[in-house]
């Protein structure tokens, strides 16, 4: 067992636990965007920052990726740590201002003005749904492509993707573009293009008990008739 | 060329692999190193429908029990085909059994990979600062003008590429030009048609007392960093580089001239033609050995560390004439 504490409180964990795993057992709060469990930590948002060791040397890290160490001091809402989380929350807010997740995030932190010049991306590259694509679904059909400015997410060569099923587990876990199917109400729909597609469910008997993410979706109407 | 096809006759272990391709780095099946007549990136040109499957399985193969082997394999492709063609990744994919989208990922990430086809030759346009200040964009307008190509684009005849780059770490050799791997420093828009007719006759085949290049260089042991000059003892009118060979069972001093360039050597025992030579240093007795091979003849190549910074590193076999010179590490 590890032996460290959080905002002075003494917490005994498992070797391998990372900082947020305990602070959240603990019920201490840090706000979280690319976290989601199930899925690999991935460090991407950095939402979950924390300050570890004593100052004037302490360190801001990601807790999502930090393993607990034996006598470790961690301080999850210093000023130094609500500061920088109120950052980027102003730069996330900024580049994806539609985003209810974003929004939510920003009014918990009374983050009440932007001073960044609006982006309205539809990306943050949290790598949620490339996550999910590969380790929950076992498809690996998407995932980063470019570096830097041009870094987006994407399929290879931009074209559909053979191992996708179509399954929407990555539009179910964005936490910006929020593209549920809305079939049944086409005036609310936000793409329609499950409209167009031909979810493999249908024709192929295999992706019957496939977990699907798509609800609902025009396959399911049309399975039922 | 001539002492080329010599070391190919006479050396047994490459007779054994006469029909390996150097340019792709020993792969059996390719031919095409005979067809070569002029210094190119890469051996093959891809066309689409007459690439070989069975060729990028063989570099698979080759790089599979490496860790991080996938940047090796994708390099390997690169280096027979000029490019990533998709059909080849989706081998790559297959074969690894990674998914595709994890080698798409790394074939985007770095520049040096490119997925669209490239010309036979590559002129890259340093554009960093350095350069830039000393009118690099010019030089980069002149190219664009006389090549009718964007950077980024290949000529119709798939003759040029042309691309920039942002440092190639040489800035005080500003504004520099590469093409194929062969530096031209202080480049002026004037230079520009020079330096595209030299890459068509064939950058290999440029007249060494003719040649620009031809420079004196100072060398030092990359083991104790000590220097290797001996100006007791001038070659060409400078100091001679002193190291110890041995080959057989023979142990001795061996000095070059350090005109870079200039091939004139003495030696206190006759090296015969063709011998391979271990080089060591006279101060610290240790092995001048780099992790790189000829690329003409495949024996291993003696790095030297130039003062200033960078790298010449010159082939161990008596007669191979092959030499590399990497400024990549001259600072800013």
């Amino acid at each position: 067992m590890i032996e460290f504490t959080i905002n002075g409180i003494d917490v005994s964990v498992e070797p391998g636990t990372t900082l947020l795993e305990a602070a959240q057992f603990l019920g201490v709060p840090i706000p979280t965007l690319c976290h989601m469990e199930g899925l690999t930590p991935y460090g991407a948002c950095r939402l979950c920052v924390v300050e570890v060791g004593d100052p004037p040397n302490s360190r801001m890290v990601t807790s999502c990726t930090y393993p607990a160490e034996e006598g470790l001091k961690v301080r999850t809402a210093s000023v130094r740590v609500l500061r920088a989380r109120k950052m980027i929350v102003e730069l996330l807010l900024a580049s994806c201002p539609q985003s209810k997740t974003i929004q939510d995030i920003a009014a918990a932190m009374e983050v009440r003005q932007q001073r960044f010049r609006q982006e309205n991306e539809d990306c943050i590259l949290c790598g949620r749904c490339v996550r999910m694509c590969s380790e929950q679904m076992m498809a690996g059909a998407i995932g980063f492509t470019g570096r830097g400015q041009e870094r987006s997410i994407g399929t290879p060569f931009d074209v559909s993707s053979e191992v996708c099923r179509l399954c929407g587990g990555c539009m179910y876990v964005c936490p910006v573009c929020e593209l549920r199917c809305t079939y049944n109400e086409p005036e609310k729909a936000i793409c329609g293009g499950c409209a167009n597609l031909a979810p493999p469910c249908v024709e192929k008997p295999q992706y019957d008990d496939m977990m699907c993410y798509m609800q609902p979706c025009v396959a399911c109407e049309i399975k039922k008739d | 060329m001539e002492q080329h096809s010599d070391v190919e006759t006479t050396n047994p272990r490459d007779q054994i692999q006469s029909d390996i391709c150097l340019t792709c780095k020993h792969l059996p099946g390719c031919v095409h190193r005979s067809k070569q007549t002029t210094s190119i990136l890469f051996c093959d040109l891809y066309e689409e429908g007459v690439w070989s499957a069975d060729l990028v399985v063989a570099i698979i193969d080759k790089h599979s029990n490496e860790r991080g082997g996938l940047i090796s394999i994708l390099e390997a492709i690169q280096a027979k085909y000029g490019f990533l063609p998709e059909s080849a990744l989706r081998v790559v994919a297959q074969r690894t059994g990674r998914s595709l989208v994890d080698i798409y990922g790394v074939a985007t990430f770095y520049s040096a990979f490119t997925l669209e086809p490239r010309g036979r030759h590559l002129c890259s346009v340093c554009m960093g600062t350095a350069c830039h200040v000393r009118n690099a964009p010019a030089v980069s307008e002149e190219f664009q003008r006389q090549l009718g190509i964007h950077p980024g684009e290949t000529t119709g005849d798939r003759e040029f590429s042309l691309e920039t780059v942002n440092c190639l770490g040489a800035c005080a050799l500003g504004p520099i030009v590469v093409v194929d791997g062969h530096y031209f420093p202080q480049v002026n828009t004037r230079q520009v048609g020079e330096i595209i007719d030299k890459t068509q006759v064939g950058l290999d085949f440029v007249e060494v007392a003719t040649d620009q290049r031809v420079f004196p260089v100072e060398v030092f042991c990359a083991r104790c960093n000590r220097s290797l000059m001996d100006a007791g003892h001038p070659i060409d009118g400078h100091p001679s580089v002193r190291v110890t060979i041995s080959f057989g069972r023979k142990h001795g001093w061996l000095r070059l001239s350090s005109l870079y360039g200039s091939y004139t050597i003495e030696a206190e025992d006759e090296i015969p033609e063709d011998t391979v030579a271990q080089f060591f240093c006279p101060t610290c007795h240790a092995e001048l050995a780099g992790a790189t091979d000829c690329p003409i003849c495949a024996a291993p190549m003696v790095p030297l560390i130039i003062r200033g910074g960078g790298m010449v590193q010159i082939c161990s076999r008596r007669g191979c004439t092959s030499h590399l010179l990497d400024v990549s590490g001259l600072g800013a």
